[in-house]
């Protein structure tokens, strides 16, 4: 069993589901980005996606679109973002995932990516804009290095996509809770728990509910009938509003994870 | 190895290059499109209705001029102009356009939405929105709506919202960026129309498929005046939408040469060109595989051009293909030259050429007295320069 796997076996054993939280890498410093990572840890945080930060965020919406923006002008890279996953490997045994866009990858050179990443300690990757069909060789590369593709599938998706998507996942799937770009939003579209349920029995595999997830009440509400909340936008404007302000960014992004993992509850 | 006219595949990948790399809430739109695409090709009464807006609304086919003057200034190859700049909104992305409206028609999508840079491709799409009832809303970076400010005008007089973006470099790969999550967030009832021949597959093919009316024409037309076909054909390449309307129905007659002529702004050995397939590497940006202007970390660099339309770090991906097979020739022209092709072609023809159309006169004027007086050149004229006239005076 790798991390991720391991993670959600206890975490269901525990009668909960996983919260997942994303971070852009470098936003607003890859010392302040290992800091939080391991501040969400404390707080309840099951799992880290370190987002790769890109000059196209195609798929993100104004916070995250801004928060790449600023890891960008760090200097920030996907040598970084690895080097990164490293050092909290001395630290913690949280599961990592790195979550991008395809170029970076493609540019680093795929199989020395998937060895790099391996070697550094990260468990799984998340590409945004590469679907099953354009991922096969990327794929070799990362199953040679056990290391779990993890694929989305959205409120569009067709009983096709799901098979697909569910015969070539690894990890968990991550299902984007509405037809749109990463953010928060007040409420969401409609219940989906039906369209859960049909891809954990189709895939096998733990769901994860992500895309405008931002209050304990809708991370409550997701974990009746989902394996993992996944939160993004919520946490990177606690980052940006606080900036470099070191213990009052800590401070508060904890409770607000605390308060997101307290909810991450099944009845 | 020869050329396969018969590309994309069933993924849409031409060789390495196209594909669809976008986000999972895209594909099922992007299959629905392709296979409404399909069908609609099968239609006898699809081509015809094309046909009909393309003759009586845009006023094709548009002429294969002999650009008598220029051909003598210059004292080598004749030269024709294909005359695009004549169709209705003064460029040919309206081929395109009205070929992809009547397909949203037939998908009953009453919402468009457009990216554009030098604002003709906006003009095209608001001008069929308004032809066929669509609400129409078009993205076009900041930076952009102020050198082409007269096209936001038209637009907006045409019934469309112009939003102006603001994210990354302010130009096409930014409005392209902010097209994307408008569709992302309203697929269901909005139909995208992309105005090149770039974006995941299906829209390399379509594009190039509604632009190919412009080569098919010019093959014909140049056989009646000449009796043979062209040595030489040239077009400038932004997406690459004029070049691959020119050039595709002449992809099997190898012996006529073709030249893609891309922007190199301040020069390619700076910062500040758009030339992508002369000096950028494969990555993956827009849903396809195809050449880009990249650092060594992947991240995208910022185009520069004078001509918005060239302003832009990616090219079509079966400009990609082509290039990689050697079937067609890629170069760049200078800002510089560029400004020195709009004012020869003004002044020699009484034509004033958009400025991305100028880039193809400047290769022309280097390559024609390099020419005998019996070889024949084609150039795509692809639009008219009266959205440029105080880009050219600021120059000045
Ligand atoms: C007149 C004209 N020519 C050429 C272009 C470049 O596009 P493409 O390379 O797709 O033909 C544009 C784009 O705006 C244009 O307006």
């Amino acid at each position: 069993m790798n991390r991720i796997e391991e993670k959600f076996s206890v975490v269901g054993d525990g009668g909960r589901s996983a919260l997942i939280c994303y971070l852009t890498a470098g936003d607003p410093s890859i010392e302040l980005t290992r800091d939080i990572v391991l501040e969400l840890e404390k707080n309840g945080a099951d799992i880290i996606e370190l987002g790769i930060p890109f000059s196209d965020p195609m798929a993100d919406g104004p916070t995250i679109q801004l928060a790449s923006e600023r890891a960008l002008a760090n200097g920030t890279t996907i040598h970084d973002v690895i080097k990164l996953s490293k050092e909290l490997r001395e630290h913690s045994e949280i599961p990592i995932i790195l979550f991008g866009y395809y170029n970076p990858f493609f540019a680093y050179g795929l199989e020395k990516f998937a060895k790099d990443a391996k070697e550094a300690g990260v468990d799984g990757i998340l590409v945004v804009d590469l679907p099953p069909e354009e991922s096969e060789e990327f794929k070799k590369h990362l199953d040679k290095n056990e290391l779990n593709l993890i694929f989305l599938l959205a409120p569009t998706s067709t009983e096709k996509r799901i098979d697909l998507v569910s015969d070539n996942a690894g990890g968990f799937i991550y299902l984007v809770s509405v037809t749109g770009v990463t953010g928060s939003r007040p409420g969401m579209e409609y219940s989906l728990s039906s369209l859960t349920k049909d891809i954990k029995v189709k895939s096998g595999i733990p769901v994860g509910i992500g895309f405008g997830v931002s209050t304990p009440e809708q991370a409550k509400d997701i974990s009746q009938y989902a394996d993992a909340v996944i939160v993004g936008s919520a946490l990177v404007r606690i980052i940006e509003k606080n900036g470099k302000e070191r213990d009052a960014l800590l401070k508060e992004i904890g409770q607000f994870t605390h308060s997101l993992s307290g909810s991450c509850f099944k009845n | 190895m020869a050329i396969d006219i018969n590309l994309p595949d069933e993924k849409g990948h031409f060789g390495e290059f196209g594909g669809r790399y976008v986000s999972e809430t895209l594909i099922p739109a992007l299959t629905e499109l392709q296979n409404a695409y399909e069908e609609a090709k099968k239609d006898p009464n699809f081509q015809k209705e094309i046909d009909y807006y393309l003759k009586n609304y845009v006023g094709r086919p548009t002429p294969l001029y002999f650009a008598e003057c220029m051909t003598k200034e210059l004292g080598g190859a004749k030269i024709y102009l294909k005359r695009e700049d004549v169709c209705h909104t003064g460029a040919h992305k309206i081929n395109n356009t009205v070929g992809q409206a009547l397909l949203a028609e037939r998908m009953n999508k009453n919402r468009i939405i457009a990216e554009t840079g030098a604002g003709q491709h906006g003009v095209a799409t608001a001008t069929v929105s308004a032809l066929f009832k669509k609400d129409c809303t078009v993205y076009m970076g900041e930076e952009d709506t102020r050198r082409q400010a007269i096209n936001v005008i038209r637009m907006e007089l045409l019934g469309t919202k112009v939003f102006p973006v603001t994210s990354g470099t302010k130009t096409l790969k930014d409005a392209m960026n902010e097209a994307m999550r408008d569709w992302v967030t309203n697929v269901r009832d909005t139909f995208y129309i992309i105005g090149s021949v770039a974006g995941p597959h299906p829209y390399p093919m379509m594009v190039r498929d509604f632009q190919s009316v412009i080569g098919r024409e010019a093959k014909r037309q140049i056989l009646e005046i000449e009796g043979r076909l062209p040595d030489l054909l040239v077009a400038c390449v932004g997406g690459g939408s004029n070049a691959m309307g020119l050039f595709y129905p002449f992809v099997e007659n190898e012996e006529v040469k073709k030249l893609g002529v891309e922007a190199a702004g301040l020069g390619i050995d700076t910062e500040h060109h758009s030339a992508t397939i002369s000096v950028g590497s494969v990555g993956v940006l827009h849903g396809s595989k195809t050449y880009l202007l990249q650092d060594e970390n992947g991240q995208i660099k910022g185009a520069h051009s004078i001509a918005a339309g060239l302003d832009y770090p990616g090219v079509g991906p079966e400009h990609s293909y082509f290039n990689d097979m050697g079937a067609v020739d890629y170069t760049a022209v200078t800002d510089k030259e560029a400004l020195e092709g709009f004012k020869f072609l003004s002044k020699t023809e009484g034509i004033l050429p958009a400025l991305e159309t100028s880039h193809a006169i400047a290769q022309v004027i280097k390559t024609a007295p390099g020419m005998s007086k019996d070889e024949i050149i084609i150039i795509c004229l692809s639009g008219r320069g009266d959205k440029d006239i105080h880009t050219v005076t600021d120059v000045e």
